[in-house]
């Protein structure tokens, strides 16, 4: 009856939000496609100077030039481009020497286990922590939180990864350096899933598991660290504005005790704008992760990235790139979605 | 009457006198703000050290001496010495030139960019708010230092380009906020004024519309400052920034790598310099907000 027809509007809305997502989302990746095509075949001086070299004769720069593609029309060529790409053509690494898709493929498990023990250390002492300093608002636990999340925007991750390692690696020998396994590990365990503590676990072998655990917790911590800043900053304020709402006096004045006007009355609706922030962070902790995995050596989607920047491997480059870009988008996009799902009020 | 109170007038004879007066409000109350107190300084100390670096550091940032390589921090050698026998105090002091050209460009080159983007698309609205805003949304969801690093792949290493790669990623987050501050004015009655007077759009855009959207672009570039000196640095580290022997704070961690586990202070040294920038922008840019921009206060 009426809740029939609601719920037929409220689907109807819920498609055309979709569609709209779809739309949006397409259009998005267009657009990183055309950068990173802009990139690849506009910015630099001659791509063909740089296949064939500067020794080689007219009639040499022209054949590749034509067999690369590069007299046809710009927009023919971009087109191509999204074609191959669609396809995982992401071109040949010319220091690997093996498709760019492949190489990626590879790499970026070993990148996932990191960002997601990051994210998860940021949310669980994040949240809890942002949560707090709400509730002490202006004592020095509050002030506290607040340089930290400050330090969180202003301490370069390459010099923290440096820092950690010389101090609980080399000074206090809590954590294995760099790298994701000591080298008498190496191929111990068949790589199923390419996540290392999952393939560990499969194959039962605890000594490699822990080996490979106590590798990634310093630079999966330093990750954790901001996303901690911005998650316990971003949870304080979210906290704030509940705790000066009026529900929250009325549930004190009737006697509910003081943890589960905190925890239930007061955290309960901010769970959503959170989704939408610890989505962030993770697509944010892709992008650290760049520079945490040059210091720590950790054969991940940063490392290749970098790796190939400084051997001028452009279809590498841009392939991570793309990658990693892509990712960003959908994890942007979804949390995006989930807050429209989840929250009432922006249906 | 004086000074103070010629400042504060409440119904100013000129248009001096107004802006005047309002300068001094606002630094009045940035004044009373511990933390943007400490960032002005901080940010003062960086500009001064970069004024006088020739006075401050005690040694040439390049000068090789290598019968003294990697000593440790001493009377002599506040910060130690790198593996030239540079001394690394110096190199820092130095450092702060670069640093400072680097925020002072991309700023100069990315908040007019985004600032003029923003405003056209905010003025005339329909297509062109579309396409400027959806080329604007498409460099907001992409990672920033990426981007940049791309860009710098193709451009190819060096301080310029690393320059350039910033500002094209920087603009966008402009653009936005000088679109949305122009919507909530396109409308009003003294800029029909002035389209009635003929006043052409060019001559809106620039005389009318820009000046407001000054302030709110003043926070957001300061507040942006840290993670552009980040990006900074991270370019150097990964060699594709400032080339050696040039003294870049990242470019400095970067050289302190191999030594990092025996000669720590090489690669820390730098690192401190970079925080202590970072956070004054933070703690400037996050008084000035609660001073120029009121509303946009909200985490407080």
């Amino acid at each position: 009856m009426a809740t029939d027809a609601t719920m037929a509007v409220r689907a109807g809305r819920g498609l055309r939000g979709l569609g709209g997502f779809v739309v949006v989302t397409a259009l998005t990746f267009l657009g990183l496609l055309a950068i990173t095509f802009f990139i690849g075949r506009v910015v630099p001086i001659d791509p063909v100077l740089s296949v064939v070299g500067d020794r080689a004769t007219q009639a040499q720069y022209d054949a590749a030039r034509i067999a690369m593609g590069l007299d046809r029309p710009l927009i023919v060529q971009f087109f191509d481009y999204v074609w191959s790409v669609m396809q995982g053509d992401l071109g040949r690494s010319i220091s690997t020497n093996r498709p760019v898709a492949d190489d990626l493929l590879r790499v970026f498990p070993a990148t996932l286990e990191m960002a997601t023990l990051g994210i998860f250390i940021g949310v669980v002492l994040g949240v809890p922590a942002g949560v707090w300093a709400a509730t002490r608002r202006g004592e020095w636990v509050d002030q506290v939180m607040r340089v930290f999340a400050l330090l969180g925007y202003s301490v370069p991750a390459f010099w923290l990864g440096l820092v950690g390692l010389a101090i609980f690696y080399a000074g206090l020998g809590w954590v294995a350096g760099p790298g994701r396994l000591d080298i008498f590990y190496e191929g111990l365990v068949p790589a199923r899933t390419n996540v290392m503590l999952i393939d560990a676990a499969l194959a039962g072998d605890w000594d490699v598991f822990w080996n490979a655990l106590s590798h990634l917790v310093l630079p999966a911590s330093i990750l954790g660290f901001f996303s901690l800043a911005f998650i316990a900053r971003m949870t304080r304020s979210f906290m704030l504005d509940q705790l000066g709402q009026e529900f929250i006096t009325t549930a004190r004045v009737k006697g509910v005790p003081e943890w589960r006007v905190i925890w239930v009355h007061g955290f309960k609706p901010i769970r959503v704008p959170l989704i939408t922030v610890i989505g962030l962070s993770y697509a944010a902790l892709l992008e650290g992760s760049v520079m945490i995995e040059t210091v720590f050596s950790w054969p991940g989607i940063g490392n290749y990235l970098t790796t190939a920047l400084l051997n001028a491997d452009m279809n590498a480059v841009l392939g991570a790139t793309l990658v990693i870009g892509s990712v960003f988008i959908l994890i942007n996009k979804i949390s995006d979605v989930l807050y429209r799902v989840l929250d009432p009020r922006s249906r | 009457m004086s000074t103070r109170d010629w400042l504060l007038d409440d119904s100013p004879a000129t248009l001096t006198q107004a802006n005047l007066g309002r300068a001094w409000r606002m630094m009045t109350a940035l004044m009373r703000n511990p933390l943007a107190v400490a960032g002005l300084l901080i940010i003062l100390l960086l500009l001064a050290t970069a004024l006088f670096a020739p006075w401050i550091a005690p040694e040439s940032p390049v000068g090789q001496n290598l019968q003294a390589r990697l000593l440790p921090p001493s009377a002599e050698h506040w910060m130690g010495t790198d593996e030239l026998g540079r001394d690394i105090f110096s190199r820092v002091v130095y450092g702060s030139r670069i640093t400072l050209m680097i925020v002072a460009l991309v700023a100069v080159i990315s908040a007019p960019l985004g600032l003029i983007i923003g405003a056209v698309a905010g003025y005339f609205g329909g297509w062109v708010d579309r396409i400027l805003m959806g080329l604007t949304d498409v460099f907001l969801s992409l990672p920033k230092l990426i981007l940049a690093l791309a860009f710098v792949a193709a451009l190819g290493p060096g301080i310029e380009n690393a320059i350039i790669a910033i500002a094209i990623t920087a603009w966008p987050a402009y653009a936005r906020i000088a679109r949305a501050e122009t919507l909530t004015f396109r409308n009003a009655e003294y800029i029909q004024a002035v389209r009635l007077v003929g006043g052409s759009h060019t001559r809106i855009i620039t005389r009318h519309v820009l000046p407001l959207c000054t302030s709110s672009m003043i926070v957001r570039v300061t507040l942006d400052m840290a993670g552009i000196i980040l990006t900074a640095a991270g370019l150097g580290f990964l060699g594709l920034g400032a080339q050696p022997p040039l003294p870049e704070w990242g470019a400095m961690i970067s050289r302190g790598r191999t030594f990092i586990l025996d000669q720590w202070w090489v690669a820390t040294m730098p690192g401190f310099a970079i925080i202590l920038v970072s956070l004054g922008f933070c703690f400037l840019g996050d008084g000035l907000r609660d001073v120029l921009d009121p509303k946009q206060g909200g985490e407080k």
